[in-house]
């Protein structure tokens, strides 16, 4: 079955003056998929949000978000994706229900549709009781959620996020990832933008990473994890004994290995050499534990921007 | 490329949230009720000064609007002081205090484009300005009813009606300025101050620059056979480039039903008008069209630089 691609941008570029911000990136998302887009502050990805919103005009490339073009068919697109920016705002004075309502009829609903998904919404980001409450009473975590609530609303088929855990607290953060994997319960594609590569790597299926205006890789942490950390599997190995590390090295196809602990070891290596590690360590070694380990995004993130440095 | 979909999507939403905003506001309120008070109480010093020459005049209405009693100025000196206040203090922060309160991305993220919010908010702003006015038309005629015992005649509420209009557009002006700054100053702290320099300029300084302009210019105000008529022309014409000057112009001709002119007048042109006879309402309309147009033609000016200017903007705050 072919997947429904839901955001489409091909050779999509943005220059300010002689300062290129995006730098023709092409860029796939499919319905009910979250997508993350990672790099560093000033690398493209906010710019690359608001021209799939429609908000800027590319200087070149096209894209096509929910089957229209966001240049020429801004509203259209705007009516089918939900857009939450960080530290998302609000009329202070007015109320959340007041705040949403506006958006709301901005968005075509009618009042019965706002009534009834207003209170949906609130219920499902977990507040309630506060439809009547002045958004000026809330705190950060609140108005996050809030902002949340207004893309609930919308009902929208892509929602984009631009770093929408930033201010939270690691309990709400938990409780926001939930809700994020919520809409792709709902079948929503989900772009998700973000500076917490733990939090990435928990929800999204896969990963494009911004350098300087364009996708320097993309695909899955596994994926990535193989181009840049040269093994596609990481095995985490528990073992007591002196010269673990250099036991482990001498095995062939390990790529690197990493001390976690005193007794834990993070081996990548270009295949399962699961049964070659416990061969070589069980005669010398006490070995207590042998698995497969998720490769951590924030290696995989660190080790491409170390070597793209030392490159530069 | 042409964008699809009409950019009047989404006016009348902007429309009705800003104009409930502007309306129970407390900067609107504490605003309102200084031009209430201050130009009911001109009105009234008038009503009693006119109370005492009732019979002389049979414009007594307009004469409540011209009148100035000692110390309070007259009612339209006042309006053309307060309005330009009114309408700054209704517009500096319209679009910038959006980007600071980072709601700009989120109400742009909505299906309408830009020229929307920004020709919505513009129109709440009038339209709080115009209920203001004409709360205040009403008042005044109803003052006038109370303390002088007499109903305005249908000349009077015609050149009335017309005056407030000219104060509607002259509002106007003011609260194109504000936007433009607006949009143009990211602070909205900047934007209100340059707004009242503008204002300052205008209301207090211009009448000092215009005959030094005119001057320079066209040579020194007398001449060796008389007057200069291309001082008074030059200085008439830099003049009309103020708010201020337009207004007073088409107050003058409105409620001063005798005006004829307005400019320097050969003593060719007056040989057999009746000095001091009023002019129909219709002939002073007249008069005070190019002033009205002007004035309605730098609203919509000012108005489009401000739009332009938004529409080049990036919108990430």
């Amino acid at each position: 079955m072919t997947e429904e691609v839901v955001i489409r941008a091909q050779g999509l570029t943005k220059r300010y003056g002689a300062t290129v911000a995006v730098d023709h990136i092409d860029l796939d998302v499919s319905a009910g998929e979250i997508v993350g887009i990672l790099g560093p502050n000033g690398s493209g990805k906010t710019t690359t949000i608001l021209m799939l919103l429609g908000l800027t005009e590319p200087s070149e490339g096209r894209a096509e978000v929910a089957g229209f073009d966001p240049l020429r068919d801004p509203l259209e697109v705007k009516r089918r994706v939900g857009y939450l920016p960080d530290s998302v705002g609000f009329y202070d004075g007015l109320s959340a229900r007041d705040n949403l309502a506006y958006t709301g009829r901005l968005a075509g609903l009618s009042r019965r549709e706002i009534d009834e998904r207003f209170a949906e919404a609130l219920t499902r980001v977990g507040l309630p009781d506060v439809g009547r409450d002045r958004v000026a009473t809330f705190s950060r975590g609140m108005r996050q959620r809030l902002g949340l609530a207004e893309v609930l609303m919308k009902r929208p088929s892509i929602a984009i996020l631009d770093e929408p855990t930033a201010t939270l607290d690691p309990h709400s953060t938990q409780e926001f990832l939930g809700m994020i994997r919520g809409l792709k319960a709902d079948g929503t594609a989900v772009l998700l933008s973000s500076h917490h590569l733990d939090q990435v790597q928990s929800v999204c299926d896969r990963v494009a990473l911004f350098n300087r205006g364009r996708i320097a890789l993309s695909g899955s942490v596994t994926e990535l994890a193989h181009r840049v950390l040269g093994g596609g599997y990481v095995i985490d190995v528990e073992a007591r004994g002196a010269e673990v590390r250099n036991q482990l090295l001498a095995i062939p196809g390990v790529v690197r290995v990493q001390g976690l602990g005193p007794e834990l070891y993070r081996v990548d290596c270009a295949r399962d050499l699961r049964p070659e590690i416990a061969r070589q360590l069980a005669p010398s070694f006490d070995l207590l534990g042998i698995r497969f380990a998720e490769p951590s995004l924030n290696e995989v993130y660190t080790r491409y921007f170390d070597e793209a440095r030392h490159a530069a | 490329m042409r964008r699809r979909g009409s950019p009047f999507t989404g006016v009348g939403v902007v429309l009705a949230k800003e104009a409930a905003d502007y309306l129970s506001g407390a900067r609107m309120w504490v605003l309102e009720a200084l031009v209430f008070l201050t130009a009911i109480a001109a009105a009234y010093a008038a009503i009693l000064s006119i109370r005492a020459s009732i019979g002389e005049s049979p414009f007594l209405f307009l004469r409540l609007l011209t009148m100035a009693q000692d110390p309070l100025p007259s009612f339209i000196a006042l309006l053309g002081f307060l309005i330009p206040l009114v309408a700054i203090a209704i517009g500096f922060d319209a679009i910038n205090g959006e980007f600071g309160r980072r709601t700009l991305s989120r109400i742009l993220a909505q299906p309408i484009y830009r020229d929307a919010l920004l020709l919505g908010k513009f129109l709440a702003g009038l339209l709080a300005l115009t209920i203001g006015l004409l709360s205040l038309w009403l008042l005044t005629i109803g003052l006038g009813l109370l303390f002088l015992g007499l109903a305005p005649n249908t000349e009077e509420m015609v050149r009335m009606a017309g005056f407030l209009i000219a104060t509607i557009a002259y509002g106007g002006v003011w609260l194109a300025v504000a936007f433009l700054f607006s949009v143009v100053f990211r602070a909205p702290a900047t934007a209100a101050l340059t707004a009242l320099g503008v204002w300052l300029l205008f209301s207090l300084f211009w009448s000092v620059v215009t005959p030094l302009m005119a001057t320079l210019i066209a040579g020194p105000p007398e001449g060796i056979f008389g007057p200069n008529l291309a001082y008074l022309h030059t200085a008439q014409t830099l003049d009309r480039i103020s708010p201020n000057t337009l207004y007073a112009e088409i107050a003058l001709a409105l409620l001063q039903p005798a005006t004829r002119a307005l400019g320097p007048v050969l003593y060719s042109q007056v040989q057999g008008a009746l000095l001091g006879a009023p002019l129909p309402a219709t002939q002073s309309f007249l008069l005070v069209w190019p002033q009205l147009t002007g004035l309605v033609a730098a609203m919509i000016v000012i108005f489009a630089i401000a739009y332009v200017v938004f529409q080049r903007q990036e919108i990430r705050a």
